[in-house]
């Protein structure tokens, strides 16, 4: 079972409805035993880095989370939720999840002048961790819809799954073994989404 | 390739997809949920839902309407009519839509845009700026379906707005909506030099050098209605967008 971790924060109609789209039966939870019985987590999130951490720590979930990591179960973090997958952010002060070595950064306005902040809109992507099976692209030129004002950052160049460009390059995909984590909105992403959201269904 | 957003505005009224020509008389042009289906199929960019009868009915958003719109959409989708409570953008929000247009409650209540802003972050919150000429000539902001006159120019309306953490603005001009007739350019210049969020203009567009021509000016998007709704001199209803081809030629490799 596909289980969206609900958390207080962040779009889970519209993923589930995608998954929906694609064949995959979810629940949407935040009990701990539902959690660690799960196959698949999807950890979505909007908003602002410490608010949301907060919330996962009022849950309890930054332990069930990480345990549910080490147990091998699969995860894939979506936008504010693939930026809690690092240590943390330049946007708060609480440390995030700590599944994959990294920050997140904020977009300089001056280096990407004249383009605005936040990012907004939809910008190819490129698959660099090609033999990952998440990254699996059947359609050319994949693109996706973004929405963020701060960039993941990875210590280890090999934890780069995906990258794309906003006035400048930056990692909009992340990889960890069993950890994923994208910066766009597969679920808001036409038949790109649809394709990332199945190939990590059937991890 | 720099790839900005065109979004097709649906307008809606009593659930029935309608269209009106500088604010006036909406015609009925068939069913959004089908118009949602094929804008799908055409894969935009985004697409805006406007319920323009909700407000000027007094009228709540219709929330089951919304739920069953958004299921539809496997893209962003902002919603916008009728919205004057953060109770109800939470409502709408939990449907899978994430993004409010935000009309008149904004001149009624500017602290809902701020409210909307702490809890869900800017940019879910675009604020719409209806414009016209009053009897004077000058362009002002109009509220309540283009009815009431707020006295503020479109600068120091945008200024405002951006104050009050609007993520974007939807720069809509009366006199050109439904007209085929292009942007008011200057209208566009002139808001996007005076703040520094995204502004996405709507009302007259024809083609996609129109859309060009409103990135050149300061927009950071593009909206258009009538375009997307209608083929050929007699106005035919049919859905229509762009393909990618034409988008990467005439716009995104020019900008």
């Amino acid at each position: 079972m596909v289980t969206i971790i609900d958390y207080g924060v962040g779009n889970l109609a519209s993923v589930q409805n995608m998954l929906k789209r694609c064949g995959f039966a979810s629940q949407i939870s935040k009990n701990p035993d539902e959690i660690l019985r799960s196959t698949k987590l999807i950890l979505p999130g909007v908003g602002a880095y410490d608010s949301a951490m907060e919330k996962i720590n009022e849950y309890g979930l930054f332990s069930v989370i990480r345990e549910a990591a080490s147990n091998g179960i699969n995860i894939l973090g979506i936008c504010l939720g693939a930026q809690l997958l690092l240590e943390g952010s330049e946007e708060g002060i609480l440390s995030g999840l700590s599944l994959i070595k990294g920050t997140c950064k904020k977009f300089d306005e001056q280096t990407i002048a004249p383009l605005r902040v936040p990012h907004m809109g939809w910008s190819d992507v490129q698959f660099v961790a090609t033999s990952h099976p998440v990254a699996f692209y059947g359609e050319a030129n994949p693109r996706f819809y973004f929405t963020h004002s701060y960039y993941l950052h990875c210590d280890n160049p090999e934890n780069i799954l995906a990258t794309s460009f906003y006035g400048r390059e930056f990692t909009c995909g992340i990889v960890n073994n069993n950890i994923v984590g994208v910066q766009f909105h597969p679920e808001k992403s036409h038949i790109f989404g649809r394709q990332l959201l199945t190939n990590f269904a059937t991890l | 390739m720099r790839r900005v957003r065109v979004i097709p505005v649906l307008q809606i009224e009593n659930r029935k997809l309608v269209k009106t020509t500088g604010f006036k008389s909406p015609s009925y042009v068939g069913d959004p949920i089908n118009a949602l289906r094929i804008l799908n199929d055409k894969q935009v960019d985004e697409v805006a839902v406007v319920d323009i009868g909700a407000t000027r009915n007094k009228k709540r958003p219709d929330i089951d309407f919304i739920h069953q719109l958004a299921s539809e959409c496997f893209m962003p989708m902002s919603y916008g009519g009728g919205v004057d409570s953060l109770e109800q953008v939470s409502e709408i929000f939990k449907t899978g839509i994430e993004k409010i247009i935000i009309g008149t409650a904004f001149y009624k209540r500017p602290e809902l845009i701020k409210e909307i802003a702490q809890k869900f972050g800017s940019q879910s919150v675009m604020v719409s700026i209806d414009i016209r000429k009053n009897w004077l000539g000058s362009q002002r902001v109009f509220v309540l379906n283009g009815t009431v006159d707020t006295g503020q120019t479109p600068i120091s309306y945008a200024a405002l707005a951006q104050g009050a953490g609007a993520g974007e603005l939807l720069l809509q001009s009366i006199e050109k909506e439904g007209s085929f007739k292009g942007y008011d350019i200057e209208l566009i210049e002139r808001v996007s030099k005076s703040v520094n969020i995204p502004v996405v203009p709507l009302g007259g567009a024809h083609s996609v050098m129109d859309f060009f021509f409103a990135i050149q000016a300061g927009a950071s998007a593009v909206a258009a209605g009538n375009m997307f709704l209608y083929k050929g001199t007699h106005k035919a209803v049919l859905i229509n967008y762009p393909d990618q081809d034409n988008l990467i030629q005439n716009l995104y490799n020019k900008i």
